[in-house]
């Protein structure tokens, strides 16, 4: 935090290096992100951070992501802790998930409100089933694009399965279904000799 | 009676499951928010999720909706920095340390391990959310529309909500 840079003379060169890039562009550059991801937040962080700025190359960009899905957390808030830390230490970080999450958050408030008021009319009700039902389509379109690009052996249908199963029908916590069925699957896919760690994706 | 500690306890512990995305935290959502606290009925957990689909941001955000009835403004703002804090916390911790793992061959493991497993959490997580959300013909129908377009077209998904909402708009209103 000691330099002493003004944002306001740099804002017009896009910034070469990470350091140049101050605190309120952070904050500024994820709020707009926050304002105006409509259908999932990725594609609008890489075409801000990488294409737009150059904070960040494309391949670091991967990187995070990989990482940002591994951990808990959704991707979108992941991507900003990971993003703010890697151009402004941690206080990066705090601004860019405010940022990302004050619009969205702000939105809601008001439609919390105004559900209140109005959720149970006739009207109302009708359009929530038919949003309801699409937003169930949107969830399984994921669940085939993640299994088409993530899943690495066909075995991996049955950690799959397993993992409903048991959240489903056993009515095991998301945790107990999480902690054991996920061991079994990392034990599964123990480092093998002659695999390279590259090959993750 | 004061929500705000049991907001924070239940959304910290929400934070932990969002293991491959928010949806995996839904099944335990449900039993937390609805029948332990009684914050909110189901059919308005699954309405508020859904509205939530169609906002910009995160896609949980429609957790701000649920801190709000239970607290207010107080509880809407405790409910995100639960909700978000453990898992920011735990990015940030790793955000270096990771790379330095990328030689460590269980990252591997761990990485095509929990693949299948934070698919799993989402597919159950839309298991319990369909029960509530697909109820008949006309629901199911927007449901498969929604599946096949997507995996056809590369369309906004935020659109085929505001779709979904006009679709059940001229199915289900009064006439």
């Amino acid at each position: 935090m000691s330099e002493a840079a003004k944002p306001a003379l740099q804002a017009v060169v896009a910034a070469p290096e990470a350091a140049t890039v101050s605190i309120g562009q952070i904050f500024l550059e994820f709020l707009m992100i926050g304002a105006t991801s409509f259908g999932g937040v990725v594609p609008y962080l890489r075409g801000s951070l990488v294409t737009k700025r150059g904070w960040i190359n494309d391949k670091e960009f991967v990187e995070m992501l990989s990482i940002s899905q591994s951990l808990p957390g959704l991707n979108a808030t992941n991507m900003a802790i990971l993003v703010g830390e890697k151009l402004r230490g941690w206080l990066g970080s705090v601004v860019a998930i405010l940022g990302i999450c004050l619009p969205g958050g702000v939105l809601m408030y008001v439609v919390g409100i105004f559900y209140h008021l109005h959720g149970d009319h006739a009207w109302t009700t009708a359009a929530l089933k038919g949003v309801a039902a699409a937003a169930v389509g949107l969830i399984l379109a994921t669940v085939v694009g993640l299994s088409k690009k993530a899943l690495s052996r066909n075995f991996d249908f049955v950690f799959m399965a397993a993992t409903v199963l048991a959240v489903n029908r056993l009515h095991w916590s998301v945790l107990r279904a999480l902690v054991i069925v996920g061991v079994l699957a990392i034990l599964f896919h123990y480092p093998r000799k002659g695999e390279k760690a590259s090959e993750a994706q | 009676m004061n929500q705000l500690p049991a907001l924070l306890r239940v959304f910290s512990y929400l934070s932990i499951l969002t293991v491959g995305g928010g949806m995996a935290a839904f099944p335990e959502m449900k039993v937390l928010t609805v029948e332990v606290h009684k914050w909110l009925t189901f059919p308005q957990l699954i309405h508020i999720y859904s509205v939530g689909q169609m906002a910009p941001g995160p896609n949980m955000m429609m957790i701000v909706v649920i801190g709000q009835w239970a607290g207010g403004v107080m509880g809407a703002v405790l409910t995100l920095i639960a909700f978000f804090g453990p898992t920011a916390l735990l990015a940030f911790a790793v955000a270096k340390g990771w790379r330095k793992l990328e030689k460590w061959p269980w990252r591997t493991s761990i990485q095509q391990g929990l693949a299948p497993v934070s698919i799993g959490l989402l597919l159950a997580g839309c298991f319990t959310m369909a029960k509530g959300a697909v109820t008949g013909l006309e629901t199911g129908a927007i449901a498969v529309g929604v599946l096949l377009i997507l995996l056809q077209y590369k369309i906004n998904p935020a659109l085929l909500v505001v779709a979904g909402a006009v679709v059940g708009l001229l199915s289900f209103a009064p006439k």
